[in-house]
């Protein structure tokens, strides 16, 4: 193992030191488990005015068998602020005498949600001033939570509330981890909410293409929906071949080799999964690449390598994807931070990822996709542990891993439980999200 | 008339390692690893894990004495599921066609309803013996039971005992190399230096521009670094064949080269077999029937016949008992032991003289077009580990034909050591 900061800090010397300090000391994250709980403690659900949707949240999460708590001074592991109702910025007093003095007890690995309404969504400009503050107020919060705590916003349009639950589940839950001062949007749903028989099994029965799948994050992604009870077809490049089998024996799953880029890519994942399995519900186009050159140096195959793969080649994969794909299924794109904020040497690969966020919202919006109720979301990884990431310089890659709110790097596996969230049947209120899994990471933010 | 068949055996896809020349990325990889990654990559591409199928059959020609139970210990170590059965098979080149041929002819018989016909060879992992004399002295110092006997034992053994033996690739009733046999051969049909080398080069041609097309996306699972033919040469032609020294034959009959000669390599193959029914239920396209096999023998030992004709033989058998003509085929796979044997086979099958009165026809089989001869290149380019080749065969021309169409027709011919040489059959489907 090579040197981490985190490992120094988190005994002996390094650890006094860096509380002597006030040096940021990596918290051990909740990650979700198989037969876990959905939350490890009580939740204090509360809101501002009628607070609709703390209703319904009280009730889900008392069908789950989770303690409810409606007083800021039990210590409880999350708090749901239902701030649907407010109207003018006096109305965040709520929020403040509600989570400030949750905030001094909650538990390790806890979880701030926040629900309010577009800001976009009202005439009211003094409302609408409002609305927008609770982004200010989250992402603030996401930086002062503590041992490994999350906070997130979550947007819920007027009429909407149904299709809240999926996400609440979500950020509660330890598959959301590494997911914090995001704000996600919940719109009317695209097709029918069906909550899954077993929580454990959400994408029981169904059948998922994840590209990229040989190694790294696309690898976590096919044992991510795997665990979550979908059928894999792993699809990598032929050269990827052998790591790619591994993948698919393990998860009793097809291995499909072939080039994304290839004209007839899309044309061959369809015949695979149709002759195979029927047909497909979910599709993760995963499979990207990084070729890293200052800009003036870029030469034309360089950049096009980079357009081809990460984003020329999902946009012709998905002419042939979307008529095929299932009614009710979902398309998850892998965005980047580079695509959101830039870097330094990935001009090619920042126009591709940022490319990807416009080709998400374009796709959602599509009429032919809304027919299909199909949702289209993306993810957006920051600094993530892969062999990837391990090769770069120690500096870098330490600087990678701190500036963030969490001050640690991503597992491949955090990056994989937001895709799946994206595909579960429950979550159709939520399309054309670009979600970031970087712990709120300082940059771009 | 086609023997009557209970039920038909449908090739249902093939998946093989690329082939690395000896020493190459493989140096290290025994049979059992590279025929286990295989069977793998065979599994993932057709979702096996898991699944108990009517047997596994692989082999191979050079191997070590601890691997008594190779195909066996492959499918142990692979996904498929344990209570899988598997046995080893050997017939030299011909034993992954010949695997494919008992397969297919347990799955006709409602035997099993699917199975895996395959084969490794390492030309690099290979065993080492000791010397004849060495070996009995061991054995015998084994055998002592006393401290005597063991000192006994141990000055028993001279300074002129000890040595080493690898396989070679040698007949050990003539003791000539396959290539010296191929030589005579060679020149007995006027096989000339520069037809060895236009098929050589076609071969490497043909493969490359099957690879760019990616043909071999489902068929080939990468290993261990490689993920195409090691020997392979895009840019092979026949001028610079043309440059190289011939290493088999002596003086003007002196045609065979390293580039019209197979190398050494390491390697290994598998082709999925199974009944309509059995397709069907795993949701498994059909890629092709695999309709009828025959295996011939010549006496090369007495000089009647050369090494590696057994396959002349065989072939008119096989279409006599099918009703079928040498044209009646789209493509022919015929395996490029050396250029000169695909040649030398073809010429006889022309000869008047050879098919009347060695073959007992009629009239000559007459020439094939020879456009459809190894389309996406063969041995030559693609290397030759010895019992790799016949899955490798099947699984390239049960694509070929299905691309082509239900009822195309394809022929396979593989040469073998010890004069022998195995064929087949394939439909289109």
């Amino acid at each position: 193992m090579a040197f981490t900061y985190g490992q120094l800090v988190s005994g002996g010397v390094g650890k006094q030191l860096a509380t002597t300090l006030g040096l940021p000391r990596p918290a051990r994250l909740r990650r979700h488990q198989l037969g876990g709980s959905l939350v490890p403690g009580a939740v204090l659900v509360a809101g501002h005015g009628d607070a609709p949707v703390a209703e319904r949240v009280r009730h889900l999460l008392e069908d789950a068998g989770v303690q409810v708590a409606s007083l800021p001074s039990t210590s409880v592991v999350g708090v749901v602020l239902d701030l649907t109702a407010i109207e003018t910025p006096a109305d965040l007093e709520t929020l403040r005498s509600v989570l400030g003095p949750a905030l001094r007890t909650l538990a390790p690995t806890g979880r701030v949600i926040v629900v309010g309404r577009p800001p976009e969504g009202t005439g009211s400009v003094s409302q609408a001033a409002a609305r927008r503050s609770l982004e200010g107020v989250v992402r603030s919060v996401g930086k002062e939570m503590r041992a490994g705590g999350t906070a997130n916003l979550v947007l819920v349009d007027d009429g909407a509330d149904a299709g809240v639950d999926a996400t609440v589940r979500f950020l509660l839950s330890g598959r959301s981890a590494y997911v914090s001062g995001q704000v996600f949007h919940v719109g009317r749903p695209v097709g029918e909410l069906v909550a899954p028989a077993d929580w454990d099994q959400p994408l029981a029965g169904k059948v998922a293409v994840v590209t990229g799948a040989a190694r790294g994050i696309g690898a976590a992604i096919a044992d991510t929906l795997a665990r979550d009870g979908a059928t894999i077809i792993a699809v990598d490049v032929p050269a990827a071949g052998g790591p790619l089998a591994e993948v698919a024996n393990r998860l009793s799953g097809t291995a499909l080799q072939l080039d994304v880029t290839a004209e007839d890519a899309g044309a061959r994942i369809v015949e695979h999964a149709q002759a195979r399995h029927g047909g497909f519900d979910i599709v993760v186009h995963n499979a990207g690449i990084t070729r890293d050159k200052l800009l003036a140096n870029t030469d034309a195959d360089r950049w096009d390598a980079v357009l081809q793969v990460n984003l020329l080649s999902i946009l012709r994969m998905n002419e042939a994807l979307v008529p095929a794909i299932r009614e009710g299924g979902h398309i998850v794109h892998i965005s980047s931070i580079a695509g959101i904020a830039g870097n330094r040497g990935q001009s090619h690969y920042a126009a591709s990822k940022a490319g990807v966020i416009g080709m998400t919202q374009a796709l959602a919006a599509d009429d032919a996709v809304l027919a299909k109720g199909i949702t289209v979301n993306a993810v957006a990884p920051g600094f993530i542990e892969t062999e990837m990431t391990a090769a770069v310089p120690f500096a870098t890659r330490e600087i990678g891993r701190l500036t963030n709110s969490l001050s640690q790097g991503g597992q491949p596996v955090d990056v994989a439980e937001t895709i799946g969230y994206f595909a579960w049947d429950a979550n159709r209120a939520v399309t054309g999200n670009v979600v970031r899994v970087c712990g709120q990471m300082l940059l771009g933010a | 008339m086609t023997p009557a068949s209970p039920r038909r055996a449908a090739v249902l896809g093939g998946n093989r390692i690329p082939f690395a020349r000896q020493f190459g990325p493989y140096a290290k990889a025994s049979n059992q690893d590279m025929f286990t990654a295989a069977l793998e990559g065979l599994v993932a591409r057709h979702g096996l894990a898991g699944e108990r199928l009517g047997e596994v059959v692989g082999g191979a020609v050079i191997k070590h004495s601890r691997d008594f139970n190779l195909t066996r210990e492959a499918v142990l170590g692979s996904s498929l599921a344990p209570q899988t059965t598997a046995y080893d098979v050997q017939q030299a080149c011909g034993t992954g066609l010949e695997n494919a041929i008992l397969v297919s002819n347990k799955i006709k018989l409602g035997q099993i309803e699917s199975g895996i016909a395959g084969g490794v060879d390492t030309s690099s992992d290979a065993p080492i013996m000791v010397s004849e004399k060495l070996r009995r002295k061991l054995l015998r110092l084994n055998r002592g039971r006393t401290t005597l006997d063991m000192a006994k034992g141990v000055l028993a053994i001279r300074p002129g005992d000890i040595g080493i033996e690898t396989p070679a690739n040698t007949e050990p009733r003539t003791g000539l190399s396959m290539g010296e046999h191929m030589a005579i051969t060679a020149k007995k049909w006027g096989i000339t230096r520069e037809a060895q080398d236009q098929l050589a080069a076609a071969s490497h041609q043909n493969l490359a521009a099957a690879y760019d097309r990616g043909f071999f996306d489902d068929l080939m699972t990468s290993y261990l670094g490689l993920a195409k033919d090691q020997n392979l040469r895009p840019d092979s032609s026949v001028e610079k064949l043309a440059a190289l020294r011939p290493v088999f034959g002596k003086g003007e009959n002196a045609t065979m080269t390293a580039g019209n000669s197979t190398p050494l390599t390491d390697g290994a193959s598998a082709v999925l077999l199974g009944s309509e029914e059995w397709a069907a239920e795993h949701h498994l396209p059909v890629q092709a029937w695999f309709v009828d096999g025959e295996v011939a023998a010549v006496d090369y030992v007495h000089g009647d016949e050369g090494l590696l004709m057994a396959p002349a033989y065989a072939v008119p058998r096989l279409l006599a008992r099918n009703g079928l003509t040498l044209q009646d085929f789209d493509y022919y796979e015929i395996h490029e032991a050396f250029a000169s044997t695909v040649l030398s086979t073809l010429k006889a099958w022309e000869d008047e003289e050879f098919c009347t009165e060695r073959l007992g026809l009629e009239k000559p089989l007459g020439p094939i077009d020879r456009s459809r001869l190894n389309v996406n290149g063969s041995s030559l380019a693609a290397g030759h580990p010895f019992a790799a080749t016949g899955g490798r065969i099947v699984a390239t021309l049960a694509k070929m034909l299905h691309e082509k169409g239900p009822g195309s027709r394809g022929l396979i011919s593989i040469c073998a050591a010890g004069g022998q040489g195995v064929v087949a059959i394939l439909e289109g489907a």
